[in-house]
């Protein structure tokens, strides 16, 4: 795996080298940036990597503090190389997580591809998860799997433009800040 | 005339509408309604310091139908945009609307998806107050124009320039 400059590897990074080893086909790798861990894995394991990160007394993940999702178009925002497989994928789902007990923290990153937008959702594991992705459902577009209600959480439900967060999306929006359906509605208070 | 120079100083002449439009500008109820920062400033508008009570507006009240004036103080986003129209159709005429700020004039810088670009899109808007946010003082301008508006209005004759919205 490429470091990108300014980061440093991860891999001997104890929390990195237990999912390393507990599960090497979904590891693809890990680096440091000024003392946070990120640890790339592929999305077909995060619900498993999710699970033991939670249930392993060592770990103790108890507290998702936030999951959020990047679109750079298949760029290099992970510090992954251009040329390697799993770059090409164009959004990132990122998950930080926080131990209350343990006091410390990790963040899992998983690349998900335009074609095949979907990944597991980790409400199971934890019931915070569900309103964080649902926000990311609602802006980016990625589907959850046995999500208990997947549905938009800030635009309304019959928002039919798009996903507002990512990049090929026209800033200004397409005409819906414009339309105001209502004012046809209902009294009109004219003057007389 | 016989009548001139007939009565004491305790004796007045004006014209109804001028009355009535009097009473108007000096008891402007307006309604709350902060959307983001601007609202601080209304806030601060309303206390003791610049107290726009002095000038008949003090009584700001909760409910759109105890009000004759909206302040529309802050960012409008799309989806508060049925919501301050069904404010303001509540509120009972006669019925004014401040613009405060450059978000609820213009949308300001934010040429989004989500933010309508300026209020008057859909309320009709009496006066604009420019700033980022407007000062208190320019509030109390603001107050104070409109106030100049209403003693122009006609009360009883049919003003033909009113535009609905």
């Amino acid at each position: 795996m490429k470091i990108p400059i300014g980061m440093e590897d991860g891999q001997n990074h104890l929390i990195a080298q237990k999912i390393q080893t507990a599960y090497p086909d979904f590891y693809i790798g890990a680096t440091l940036f000024r003392g946070d861990l990120s640890i790339h894995i592929k999305k077909e394991g995060v619900l498993v990597i999710s699970q033991c990160l939670r249930d392993d007394p060592a770990l103790d993940f108890d507290y998702p503090i936030h999951i959020s999702s990047v679109d750079d178009m298949g760029g290099t925002s992970s510090g992954i190389g251009k040329n390697q497989t799993a770059s090409e994928d164009r959004f990132e789902m990122v998950y930080e997580l926080f131990s209350v007990r343990k006091k410390h923290q990790v963040r899992i990153k998983a690349r998900v591809s335009e074609q095949d937008c979907t990944i597991d959702s980790v409400t199971s594991i934890w019931k915070g998860a569900n309103y964080q992705e649902r926000e990311v459902y609602d802006m980016m577009g990625i589907k959850f799997n046995n999500h208990p209600e997947l549905k938009r959480i800030l635009l309304p439900d019959e928002y039919t433009e798009g996903y507002p967060l990512r990049k090929n999306f026209p800033v200004e929006g397409r005409g819906w800040r414009d339309t105001f359906e209502f004012l046809d509605q209902g009294d009109t208070a004219t003057a007389e | 005339m016989g009548l001139t120079g007939q009565f004491e100083a305790n004796f007045i002449t004006t014209t109804v509408d001028n009355a009535v439009n009097w009473a108007r500008k000096g008891s402007l109820w307006p309604l709350t309604f902060g959307l983001a920062c601007c609202a601080i400033e209304m806030m601060a508008a309303v206390a003791s310091r610049y107290d726009i009570d002095r000038f008949g507006a003090g009584i700001f009240r909760g409910s759109p139908r105890q009000s004759d004036l909206m302040i529309v103080a802050g960012t409008v986003c799309r989806r508060m945009a049925p919501v301050i129209r069904k404010v303001y159709d509540q509120m009972p005429e006669p019925k004014y609307v401040i613009s405060m700020g450059s978000c609820a004039t213009s949308g300001n810088i934010y040429n989004s998806y989500a933010v309508v670009q300026g209020v008057d899109r859909f309320v009709p808007v009496d006066i604009y107050v420019p700033g980022c946010p407007p000062t208190p003082e320019a509030l109390l301008e603001g107050v104070l124009r409109l106030q100049d508006q209403i003693m122009k209005k006609k009360v009883f004759v049919k003003d033909h320039t009113t535009v609905a919205a």
